[in-house]
């Protein structure tokens, strides 16, 4: 039977991402291919396995094909367990009826059920959308010390850009004494990183009130934690210190990718003691060709390179063939950059075939902007795509239409 | 149509002494990720064979490290999977003696009681040093409609006086009925069709074949067994004409590596056969970064290194470093090597976790490679 877990962790992955358009247009968003063989679910995935965490639901809706098989059984995670492991929690219809996850908090409380099963003192909630390293269990060991009832996670954001988040406002003992959602005129610069630890207790109860109020947005950020400041709970901040990023859009997905690239890197995926599991395809090693020429890049397995390749992420299998160029750019799986082909500046979705001599995006410098290309295309021979522009099957065909007359 | 499969993991350590010092011949790294062994469990499991015996004798703790509960492979399975056979010493059998691994047949009488349970209808010997991408159910289909005994898989290759000595030469009719067995020759070289010790049978015979050679106390599964059978059984061969790496020693373990750089056929051949994948433990190494510095061409290399230097045409293991300044050529680098900054590398093998410190030069040749020990600091 099930065993009681202290800490269950729930973890919202039923995001859309549409901010990061044609690249999520057929998979959800923690399941978007990062750092040349992540997804972005890997991080927090990982992150419980590395803070023995191995009690782990999975909140999908949104597109989930692609992440349900993804995650399988957790094997990779190590979390296909005996008695807990990883079960992803799609909506359900229950005797009452069928309902959509109508907000986050919602997904939880639909999943109460889920949690009760293990009899936990604490829950974990996280969000499937940030690529960071973090040990939750230093988190959950300031949770326990501070005898909060909710732990919110934060990270001090420069104070300008601070009105774009959430903003915790707190006392010199780390208690928040005031939430606010992205204001005008921030008091603080401690940014809700969407990492919550709450006591089961306590959030059962906030759960099942917020369901009955018609009013509300089920919504963690703008309705359950100011409820619990509203009832004078206890609530702490947890200072974390590292890289965190929010990749919700094609210009932070980029920038992350990049974060990876140096030798001393923003963010390094090197510490073979907080390793970041992935599932592997079983692709060959690369290759490096004899007019190969690979500068401040990543490149993984099943890649064949015989151009020139300068900071540049580039997924499994992925094909640079001779005389092409790829400069600032994020090439996803199985890409095949033809001959003579110049990339720059570019997301490139995976089994694209770019043609020989094509020119994509433009060289980055002031003003230009990232261009993308939907997975699965076969660009023709000589095409060019200008930067800045979301080239799926729509825009090529248009390009077509445009041609013949 | 099911078969079960039986690896032996220690014939041939003699082979490459250096390698084999603390391994088993099935451990030892190959083709920049892989172990041997990879090539025959995957050639297993693209075949559906997912019931797989692993006699092994010693030096094995490597072995099991690599194939742990075997999930790489799709092994861990309730019913089947993989099972390994480590040396049975009873006090009353042999004199205590490990009498696993001496041989094939010893190996096979020393692991009776395991054959005598299998259930499959078929059932595949193979070495662990077949270097190839083989469909074994075609030359299972090939065995079973020919209604042979027994079915040697073969390959035409010319052969020097020196494998000779180490092989298995198969002399058989155009129907493949073989009518002859050379059991390592002392005097032969040429074209020839080489035994690539895999071989095809039903289980039952092969379950009558150890108890006929426990009873008459035979010791050679192709001088004893083979050879005696050939004028009374129905023993053919399997024509199999793709790659092979043949590896009889550590120099042929350097060229057959470097093959897989300069040939792009035999690479295809091995790699990238579809659906038909070579799969291995997978070790969560993140891509491999090249910094502004590093000049690489012609070289194959596994994720997790990190290279600041000059590499050509060499293999790098997973989580190789190299440092700035240091040029690396015709070399062999095993996992987590690490090569201090200008440091000159020619035709050397390094194997794990070797550290090569700053300035250091090492050179061997072409036909007699260098070759570092495990964990060795230079």
């Amino acid at each position: 039977m099930y065993k009681k877990t202290e800490c269950v962790a729930m973890l919202l992955a039923g995001g859309q991402g549409s901010r990061l358009y044609a690249l999520t247009e057929k998979t959800a968003k923690p399941a978007v291919a990062f750092g040349g063989k992540y997804r972005i679910i890997d991080f927090p995935m990982s992150n419980c396995v590395n803070s023995g965490i191995y009690t782990v639901g999975v909140l999908t809706q949104y597109q989930p094909l692609v992440l349900n098989e993804y995650i399988g059984k957790g094997g990779p995670w190590d979390l296909d367990r005996a008695n807990s492991g990883v079960t992803v929690l799609p909506p359900y219809q229950a005797k009452g009826g069928a309902d959509w996850y109508k907000g986050t908090a919602n997904a939880i409380y639909q999943n109460l059920d889920f949690i009760n099963r293990y009899d936990p003192d604490y829950v974990l909630v996280l969000s499937g959308d940030h690529i960071y390293k973090m040990d939750y269990s230093l988190m959950l060991k300031a949770h326990k010390s501070s005898g909060a009832d909710a732990t919110i996670a934060v990270l001090e954001v420069p104070i300008e850009e601070a009105s774009r988040f959430g903003i915790m406002n707190t006392d010199e003992n780390l208690k928040i004494v005031e939430f606010e959602e992205k204001p005008a005129h921030p008091k603080s610069n401690k940014a809700s990183m969407g990492i919550y630890i709450f006591s089961k207790d306590v959030l059962e109860k906030y759960l099942i009130d917020d369901e009955k109020n018609p009013n509300s947005s089920n919504d963690f950020g703008k309705d359950v934690i100011p409820a619990m400041l509203r009832d004078g709970l206890r609530l702490f901040a947890y200072p974390f210190k590292g890289y965190w990023k929010d990749v919700g859009t094609i210009d932070s997905l980029w920038e992350a990718n990049m974060d990876l690239l140096g030798s001393n890197p923003v963010f390094s995926l090197r510490d073979r003691d907080f390793r970041i599991f992935s599932r592997n395809d079983s692709r060959p090693p690369h290759r490096m060709g004899e007019s190969a020429r690979v500068i401040n890049s990543l490149v993984t397995e099943g890649c064949d390179i015989e151009g020139v390749v300068q900071n540049c992420v580039l997924s499994g299998g992925v094909k640079v063939e001779r005389g092409a160029f790829i400069k600032d750019s994020v090439i996803l799986s199985d890409v095949v950059i033809g001959e003579g082909a110049t990339v720059n500046y570019s997301i490139i979705d995976s089994n694209v075939k770019v043609g020989a001599g094509s020119v994509i995006g433009k060289a980055k410098g002031e003003g230009t902007k990232v261009t993308v290309v939907a997975g699965g295309l076969d660009i023709k021979d000589g095409t060019v795509v200008p930067d800045g522009v979301m080239a799926d099957k729509k825009y090529f065909d248009g390009l077509t239409v445009k041609e013949e007359l | 149509m099911s078969a079960a499969g039986i690896i032996f993991s220690n014939v041939h350590d003699n082979n490459m002494p250096e390698l084999t010092s603390a391994r088993t011949t099935a451990s030892v790294p190959f083709g920049c990720r892989y172990r041997f062994i990879d090539f025959t469990l995957s050639n297993m499991v693209n075949s559906n064979i997912y019931n797989i015996s692993v006699i092994t004798n010693n030096n094995y703790l490597s072995l099991m490290d690599h194939i742990g509960s075997g999930k790489d492979w799709d092994l861990a399975r309730r019913s089947g999977g993989i099972k390994m056979l480590p040396p049975n010493i009873a006090p009353y059998s042999y004199g205590g003696q490990n009498t696993t691994g001496l041989s094939r047949l010893e190996a096979l009488k020393g692991v009776n009681y395991s054959v005598s349970k299998i259930k499959d209808e078929y059932v595949v010997l193979s070495d662990c040093d077949v270097i190839c991408n083989i469909d074994l159910n075609s030359m299972i289909d090939y065995h079973a409609k020919s209604g042979a005994d027994m079915t040697l898989a073969v390959k035409k290759m010319y052969i020097t006086k020196e494998k000779a000595r180490n092989s298995v030469i198969m002399e058989a009719d155009e129907d493949g009925k073989v009518t002859g067995i050379l059991n390592y020759p002392r005097d032969f070289s040429g074209e020839a069709e080489v035994c690539l010790n895999m071989i095809v049978m039903k289980s039952e015979y092969l379950k009558l074949l150890i108890r006929d050679a426990i009873a008459r106390n035979y010791h050679s599964l192709t001088k004893d067994v083979i050879a005696n059978k050939i004028p009374t059984s129905d023993i053919r061969v399997y024509r199999y004409d793709g790659y092979f790496a043949a590896i009889y020693s550590v120099e042929d373990y350097f060229a057959a590596s470097m093959d897989l750089i300069a040939d792009e056929a035999a690479r295809r051949a091995l790699f990238e056969v579809k659906n038909r994948p070579v799969l291995t433990k997978i070790r969560n190494s993140e891509p491999t970064y090249y910094s502004d510095a590093s000049r690489v061409k012609n070289a194959l290399i596994a994720d997790g290194c990190v290279i600041e230097g000059n590499v050509e045409n060499s293999i790098l293991f997973r989580g190789v470093k190299v440092g700035r300044d240091t040029t690396v050529r015709n070399s062999i680098l095993m996992q987590d090597t690490v090569l201090g900054e200008g440091c000159y590398l020619n035709c050397v093998i390094t194997d794990k976790n070797v550290v090569v410190r700053d300035g250091v030069m090492l050179s061997g040749a072409a036909t007699q490679p260098y070759y570092v020990a495990k964990r060795k600091m230079i």
